[in-house]
């Protein structure tokens, strides 16, 4: 367990100082979203309509931007091999890196999100849905991310194969946390959407860890 | 049986020994199947001949599942009980897969021209044909991007099995998404809903699909073989040279 926290504040921590990616994640973020108005026009009732789509393949996309550092950086200056020699589960590693992950890419785009539902004309009650989808579906692209990103470690051109990896497994987090906005929009029961999301996090948490885990294993072990 | 076939001499035996006979069974499985469709099966009343689409759509959407499983399942055994020839038989089937996928989606957007009257629907088995072909170019991508054969195969192993995981839940979540491609009609629990005259040159024509398969499944792993005896043999020539 202290090993767990002791991974997470250092991961944390190298996230938020000076040079980390938690602003430039973020900016990467807004101005994707900014982009579709002036590239559809700005009428109102298109954008609201497009509003769920845009910002939630914002969010995937400024995910996969982050995602080939997660262990990148610390194969290159060799912590790696130390944190997966030492006592603790590789698993446990891996689950500590994800949560850092999230805490330093999924929440702060949840947290700006808001302001961009208004950006793009959402109202009130698909603002809050989107704030919940985003809460649930997150922490899922940071899980089956570190796979892709545990399977392209050390190798050529990881950021580009990661996405072709891991994109296509994106697929139903998408359609759940996306559609569940559009529901609300239109005064559907929202219920099973959430739950959907929230049953794929909780298969992604096993898969994700050990997936990434073998993955990391067998780059460096 | 298996552990006698992990001795890749004993394997390329007999593929050598099985592979004339394979290789004949497909031609004539594909004619009598080819000439059933296209001679013999009755026109459907409401989509005419086009109906004989059918007999390359069908098989080949099920061979892109069953190389997906084909692979996903080889790949377990690859990771699990290192049996040497499973990430040897993974690989090979992987481009055979995409290969049926993107049949399978070619011929469904030529049906669909004339049955819907649009090439694309974002409907739900179009869509999820669609994202295991996005899963096959993945896997594939990722064997090219490793230069080791060892650490390329473990990796694509874990890859195929992630996705495995996955499958279903995109299957799933797509069906939900949007529907208008009709629900299977042959993997019924109640019996197909095809009539016989038609479903016979359809079954036939997946036998020969299947058995086209395992043909080039086998010469690929062949292929494959030799190749990594070729490449173990130059480096051992270049390491007695240095």
């Amino acid at each position: 367990m202290s090993a767990f926290l002791a991974l997470l504040r250092r991961d944390l921590r190298l996230a938020f100082a000076q040079g980390g990616s938690v602003g430039l994640v973020i900016g990467f973020f807004v101005i994707a979203a900014t982009l579709f108005p002036l590239a559809s026009g700005p009428e109102r009732a298109e954008l609201a309509r497009v509003a769920p789509a845009v910002i939630w393949i914002g969010a995937l996309l400024a995910t996969l931007l982050s995602l080939d550092r997660l262990f990148q950086a610390d194969l290159e200056d060799g912590s790696l091999d130390l944190l997966l020699v030492g006592g603790t589960p590789s698993s446990v590693v891996v689950l500590a890196k994800c949560l850092a992950h999230w805490l330093s890419t999924g929440l702060p785009l949840v947290l700006v999100s808001p302001l961009l539902g208004l950006l793009l004309g959402l109202d009130p009650v698909g603002i809050v849905m989107l704030v919940k989808t985003l809460l649930l579906g997150t922490p899922t692209l940071s899980l089956i991310g570190a796979v892709g990103a545990g399977l392209t470690v050390g190798v050529r051109r990881a950021g580009i194969l990661i996405a072709v990896l891991i994109l296509p497994l994106y697929v139903p987090v998408l359609i759940f946390g996306a559609g569940a906005v559009d529901l609300a929009a239109l005064g559907l029961d929202t219920g099973p959407s959430l739950a959907l999301l929230g049953a794929v996090l909780l298969v992604s948490l096993p898969v994700g860890t050990l997936g990434a885990a073998a993955a990391l294993r067998l780059a460096v072990l | 049986m298996l552990t006698r076939l992990a001795n890749p001499t004993r394997f390329l035996r007999l593929a050598d020994r099985l592979l004339p006979w394979l290789g004949g069974l497909t031609v004539l499985a594909f004619i009598a199947g080819t000439v059933w469709g296209l001679g013999y099966a009755p026109a459907d009343y409401q989509q005419g001949d086009t109906v004989r689409i059918m007999f390359v759509h069908v098989p080949a959407a099920w061979l892109a599942m069953f190389g997906y499983s084909f692979m996903a399942i080889a790949s377990f055994v690859g990771l699990v009980w290192k049996h040497p020839l499973a990430d040897v038989a993974a690989k090979a089937a992987a481009p055979l897969g995409a290969g049926f996928c993107l049949v399978a989606l070619v011929t469904g957007s030529l049906w669909g021209q004339p049955m819907w009257g649009t090439w694309w629907v974002w409907d739900a088995r179009l869509t999820s044909m669609l994202v295991l072909f996005f899963l096959y170019v993945g896997y594939i991508a990722l064997w090219s991007a490793i230069d080791e054969p060892e650490r390329a195969s473990k990796a694509a192993a874990i890859l195929a099995l992630v996705g495995a995981v996955n499958v279903p839940i995109v299957k799933f979540s797509v069906d939900w998404w949007s529907t208008l491609h009709q629900p299977s009609s042959v993997m019924r629990l109640d019996g197909p809903t095809i009539d016989p005259s038609i479903l016979w040159p359809l079954l036939v024509n997946a036998i020969a699909f299947q058995l086209y398969f395992v043909t080039v499944l086998l010469w690929r792993m062949k292929a494959e073989l030799i190749g990594r005896r070729v490449r173990a043999l130059t480096l051992g020539l270049a390491a007695r040279e240095a």
